[in-house]
């Protein structure tokens, strides 16, 4: 069986279009009349859409899929539904059901294809959803993800826009995991560090999700192709700005070598060109500021709450084995909109 | 030299198949050439070359078509560690300056005096640190790029640098210059409005 999934592009999150690309199109897209029971739509740039049912119950849906950013098809699949299952607990709902989507080349080897959707399909029952269809496409290239669907209530929504100044920031997993990847496809990385990579994209955001219920979460985000400081600075909605301190941010540690080896995505770049202008950074080491644009597929969530009540919430996040942090805090607008000091 | 073609490469291949050619270069460094066909690559390799202090330029060749050219080892030394890159896409600290050069001499007064000045403030601005992107040259500015002038020597060296030198066509024409132009490109009313609009700064001297 041909194990090797051929994939000459850069894969997963780098593989997203640029924010600034995206932007301009979204912008000119024609609007139908505002229906007052969609909660979150395109406008707040959110994870997910949700939908008002009921005063009790409002659907998330999201769609999200790539092409392979590892070798090995069962391991893709797990990440690639991790991925898309994510944006559903970055609302603060729980996952119901999904749908694959697939592309997949006619000549492959289909064992290739089943390897995929078990890993996808055994990532959904771990959300505790169920897998329902999907759609599958001939194509050049292999692309794999879910659309999927989960309920929340509309009382408890996590935007990414809610944080207020005088919040901390708490990342729940390890950036670097595009740096990882790309070494990796230059057979650079070390074992160690795609083993660390591969189990942090396989993790469920649903443990972390999990630890938040209970404390008031103003804002919450996923991190993922528009890297850390690309969704951080969505989160400041235009109308925040953050202290962020780099050596609290927890980071694959061989992801800084790689990046000290220029071993960079033209999808780091590209963030860089879109969020740089908004942030200053004070003694940071070239490496880490690379970390910090890099892309993630499947990263961690990116929580904002009150001063009081994060050092309890990070201790939950511990507890469940989370590499998190209290990464930074929100302030009133000011400038730069990001500070990022080597603290 | 060595040349490096990652047409076609996506990052970060282009900046592995360049590190793989400057190590071929050895203690004695060198130059090489990187051809690649997209922007972000070229920020790419940039970005490299200024943290690893190694010259850097860049130049658009054609559609989809550029070329980064990294001076390694002594000749880094000489051109500047951190000499700004003549980049597609400003950086964004860099501001776009325009030299506008409208006579043959620099200020009103003495025409000599001001030739004189004229031969001094172009030799002065191929020492800066910063230098510009562009310098234009119109009415009587086009005689100075053209055979003849005292000051060839230093606009080929700030064009060996990525400066853009170009020079008014209808002026050129006016004054019988076309086949005497020796530095630079000829270029057109338009493209003098485009830079002079487009940029940051403007110098006249």
């Amino acid at each position: 069986m041909e194990e090797k999934i051929v994939f000459c592009k850069g894969g997963g999150c780098t593989a997203k279009l640029g924010a600034g690309v995206l932007e301009r199109v979204l912008e000119r897209l024609p609007r139908g009349p505002a229906d007052k029971d969609l909660l979150v739509g395109f406008d707040s740039r959110d994870d997910a859409a949700v939908y008002r049912v009921t005063d009790e119950a409002a659907i998330v849906q999201t769609l999200d899929f790539f092409p392979p950013m590892v070798d090995d098809p069962y391991t893709f699949g797990r990440i690639a539904a991790a991925n898309a299952l994510s944006d559903v607990y970055a609302m603060g709902g729980e996952v119901k059901t999904a749908l694959n989507i697939v592309c997949f080349p006619e000549k492959m080897d289909l064992n290739v294809l089943g390897e995929i959707m078990r890993g996808g399909s055994e990532k959904v029952i771990e959300a505790g959803g169920t897998l329902v269809g999907g759609h599958s496409i001939a194509d050049s290239d292999v692309k794999y993800g879910l659309s999927v669907t989960g309920l929340v209530h509309p009382d408890r929504i996590y935007p990414n826009n809610g944080g207020r100044a005088g919040d901390r920031l708490i990342l729940t997993k390890r950036l670097g995991v595009g740096i990882v990847c790309t070494a990796n496809r230059v057979g650079e990385a070390s074992r160690e560090a795609m083993d660390a990579a591969v189990d942090s994209m396989t993790t469920l955001n649903k443990y972390a999700a999990g630890c938040c219920r209970g404390f008031d979460i103003h804002a919450c985000t996923d991190v993922t192709g528009f890297s850390f400081l690309g969704h951080l600075h969505e989160m400041m909605d235009g109308r925040l700005s953050c202290h962020i301190h780099a050596g609290r941010v927890p980071v694959i540690p061989q992801a800084l070598d790689y990046a000290g080896e220029f071993l960079l995505t033209a999808a780091a770049q590209r963030n860089r060109n879109h969020t740089g202008p908004f942030v200053r950074f004070e003694g940071v080491p070239f490496a880490m500021e690379e970390v910090l644009f890099d892309p993630q597929t499947s990263g961690g969530l990116l929580i904002a709450l009150g001063a009081e009540e994060a050092p309890a919430l990070l201790e939950a996040l511990r507890a469940i084995g989370a590499p998190a942090e209290i990464v930074g805090e929100i302030t009133e607008r000011r400038e730069p909109e990001i500070l990022v000091t080597n603290d | 030299m060595i040349q490096v073609n990652a047409m076609g490469d996506t990052c970060p291949i282009p900046v592995v198949k360049t590190k793989n050619a400057i190590k071929e270069l050895g203690e004695a460094g060198g130059v090489v050439e990187t051809l690649v066909d997209n922007e972000i690559s070229v920020q790419n390799l940039t970005k490299m070359a200024n943290q690893k202090g190694y010259g850097v330029k860049s130049e658009k060749l054609g559609e989809n078509q550029f070329k980064v050219t990294m001076t390694v080892g002594e000749g880094a030394a000489r051109i500047g560690e951190n000499e700004p890159t003549e980049c597609i896409v400003p950086s964004g600290r860099e501001k776009n300056v325009v030299v506008a050069v409208s006579s043959d001499a620099m200020g009103l007064g003495s025409e000599k005096l001001g030739k004189t000045l004229l031969k001094g403030f172009l030799y002065a601005l191929g020492q800066q640190d910063v230098l510009p992107r562009t310098i234009l040259f119109y009415n009587g500015g086009a005689s100075v790029t053209c055979e003849d002038s005292a000051s060839l020597e230093d606009l080929k060296s700030l064009e060996a640098q990525g400066v853009e030198i170009m020079t008014c066509g209808t002026c050129l024409d006016f004054y019988g210059l076309t086949e005497k132009l020796k530095v630079g490109e000829i270029t057109n009313m338009y493209t003098i409005v485009e830079k002079l609009t487009g940029a940051d700064l403007v110098v006249k001297p």
